[in-house]
């Protein structure tokens, strides 16, 4: 297994390009602060026992007044700005995927249902996937989240609700060219169920595109769901993402205190910026026809 | 081309109505307005009658065609928090809006479009890379985030812009800009580059896809070997059909920036419909937030049907069916 894959062209064009390679390390990076994060840091962040009044607005550690303790410095409850960055990543980052994957399974079950079976269905699923379409995702989202109320499963459904769409679209494309296809016809001869048609047949062979959506999409939820948190409509302050901390950061900029906002703003950027460049990649390799 | 703009007009009357639909039943779900109108120690009579007055006793099918029949009378309802008429908050307030939309929309072409042709026309060249670098960081870029950086740098530190308000305007045919004013441009400015960020990006993206798509084609090479210039064929022949793509991506990010004017005015303190709607959302002024939905549905479907005419203009290849 390991070894056809160091053999495969995508191994081969993936060690031959940059950008890819710099995309695949921050992916890396940030998977094991998800999956690790809290055993990186000293403080959590959001126990209180282990906050001090008297440690608040420290600067990063190069700065005079510097704590060697508090790396990137801490807010105004004495919390260390590294630590609660850490514990925001994994909010914002497990979002992002539960999003896509939430996303990514309805947009697909609904996008075969219409196009295998078409007529009245696929007329409805897909005029309403045209009809959200001609609206910013951003703008729906924030209506739905001023509808249901902050929460972080709140956001799951406010983002599904304008992720599912592309997923539709393209699997419905793809099924209607499938199911032309002999071996579906071959399928159908057999006696095959439907059920069974679309889920051993068609989806195998409309999965490939959406790999890339998939990857591209979590990026995005990200900076959705940051804009909504910044706007006070996203996650509840228990459980900051990185976008409630940089508006956490904002009331206090005018103080000067930058630290606060610029660290989770950068920690955002890196993290989407490392998704896209993985995703470009992706997108080559696989539509090579797009090049 | 008169049946195409009839039918268009048919399909925009049914998205407007599917919208208020929408926007009617999601709001019907969200708490009870009775307590933003009356104080939450009112007795059980008193909020009886305001549900009366509020209409909120009646069916939901019942309210809905009341809300539509008001809406097609001109009647948008009044705003829960300030007493007016909630059109008229948003109409007052629609060309601040406007005014950032539009420059960030100016920034956003004229430094994408050069960029994106020169990314295209010479793919692989180390400055193309560097431009391509660029837009990718400035997609993965939180826009709100890139805005508190302008003020920390501008307002904070060096104190060269204001960080809020809109400044002085003028008043032209009755709307007040603030365009012509030295002041109202230091206003306008930061917001504005803030918004542009990410339409920037990905106008750039677009424009140098289409540039390249388009370098490929056989009529490229004929002119060359036809002896007119490099620069010739790139913006003669190349720029015309490489910016049908960019036509229809500019419709849709006219839509984008309205979207995130929401968030960028909320940064800036900048007096739009924007903030009015953020606002709104807090206060829970259902309202409000319902007529500026419509709104913006409404300005979303002209914007693409005037694009969709468009495009038959510049491509007279494409046409409408």
């Amino acid at each position: 297994m390991m070894q056809a894959f160091l053999a495969s062209q995508f191994f081969f064009n993936w060690r031959r390009n940059l950008s890819a390679i710099i995309g695949s390390v921050i992916i890396a990076i940030f998977i094991v602060i998800v999956a690790f994060g809290p055993l990186m840091v000293a403080q959590d962040p959001y126990d209180l026992t282990q906050l001090n009044l008297l440690d608040s607005y420290k600067p990063p550690v190069w700065l005079p007044g510097g704590d060697p303790r508090y790396l990137l410095g801490t807010d105004g409850q004495g919390r260390d700005v590294l630590a609660s960055i850490i514990y925001g990543t994994r909010v914002s980052a497990l979002i992002g995927i539960a999003a896509m994957l939430c996303s990514c399974l309805i947009g697909t079950s609904l996008g075969l249902l219409a196009g295998f079976y078409g007529g009245r269905l696929d007329a409805i699923i897909m005029r309403i996937a045209d009809l959200q379409l001609s609206f910013p995702s951003m703008l729906i989202a924030l209506f739905l989240m001023s509808a249901v109320g902050t929460g972080v499963d709140k956001v799951l459904i406010a983002l599904t609700a304008v992720g599912w769409v592309v997923y539709a679209r393209t699997v419905r494309g793809s099924t209607l060219g499938e199911i032309e296809k002999e071996y579906v016809q071959a399928a159908r001869v057999a006696g095959l169920t439907n059920a069974k048609i679309i889920r051993r047949h068609v989806l195998p062979n409309v999965l490939t595109p959406l790999i890339v959506i998939a990857t591209v999409q979590v990026g995005t939820f990200i900076l959705i769901e940051a804009s909504l948190s910044f706007l006070g409509v996203g996650v509840p302050i228990t459980q900051p993402s990185l976008g409630l901390l940089i508006k956490n950061g904002f009331d206090v900029l005018f103080s000067g205190l930058w630290w606060t906002s610029v660290f989770p703003g950068l920690m955002i950027m890196a993290m989407v910026f490392g998704i896209n460049l993985f995703g470009d990649f992706l997108r080559d390799e696989l539509n090579p026809r797009l090049k | 081309m008169f049946a195409y703009t009839v039918k268009r007009l048919i399909q925009m009357v049914v998205v407007l109505w599917a919208v208020s639909v929408i926007v009617f039943l999601m709001m019907s779900f969200t708490g009870d307005p009775v307590f933003m109108v009356i104080p939450i120690d009112s007795s059980d009579a008193e909020i009886e009658q305001a549900r009366r007055i509020l209409g909120l006793d009646r069916s939901l099918t019942e309210q809905y065609f009341i809300f539509l029949g008001n809406l097609l009378q001109g009647d948008f309802g009044t705003s829960y928090v300030f007493r007016q008429p909630a059109i008229d908050l948003i109409l007052e307030r629609l060309p601040a809006t406007m005014e950032i939309v539009v420059v960030a929309m100016v920034i956003a072409t004229t430094i994408a479009i050069p960029l994106g042709v020169y990314a295209g026309a010479n793919p692989g060249k180390p400055l193309s890379r560097l431009i391509m670098s660029g837009s990718l960081l400035g997609i993965s870029l939180p826009g709100f985030w890139v805005g508190m950086m302008l003020i920390y740098f501008f307002a904070v530190e060096w104190r060269i812009f204001p960080s809020s308000g809109r400044g002085d305007t003028v008043e032209v045919f009755g709307v007040p800009t603030s365009l012509l004013t030295a002041d109202g441009w230091s206003h306008v400015l930061l917001p504005a580059i803030t918004l542009s960020v990410g339409t920037l990006a990905i106008l750039l993206r677009i424009t140098r896809a289409g540039m390249m798509e388009v370098s490929r084609q056989d009529y490229m090479k004929f002119a060359r070997a036809k002896g007119v210039s490099r620069r010739g064929v790139l913006y003669g022949h190349g720029l015309r059909n490489g910016l049908i793509p960019v036509v229809t991506i500019f419709g849709l990010q006219l839509g984008d920036l309205i979207a995130f004017a929401t968030i960028t005015e909320t940064i800036f303190g900048w007096p739009g419909m924007g903030k009015l709607l953020v606002d709104s959302i807090y206060r829970a002024d259902r309202p409000v937030i319902v007529v500026y939905l419509m709104l913006v549905a409404l300005i979303f479907v002209v914007i693409n049907f005037l694009i969709d005419i468009l495009y038959t203009m510049i491509d007279p290849r494409i046409t409408v069916k």
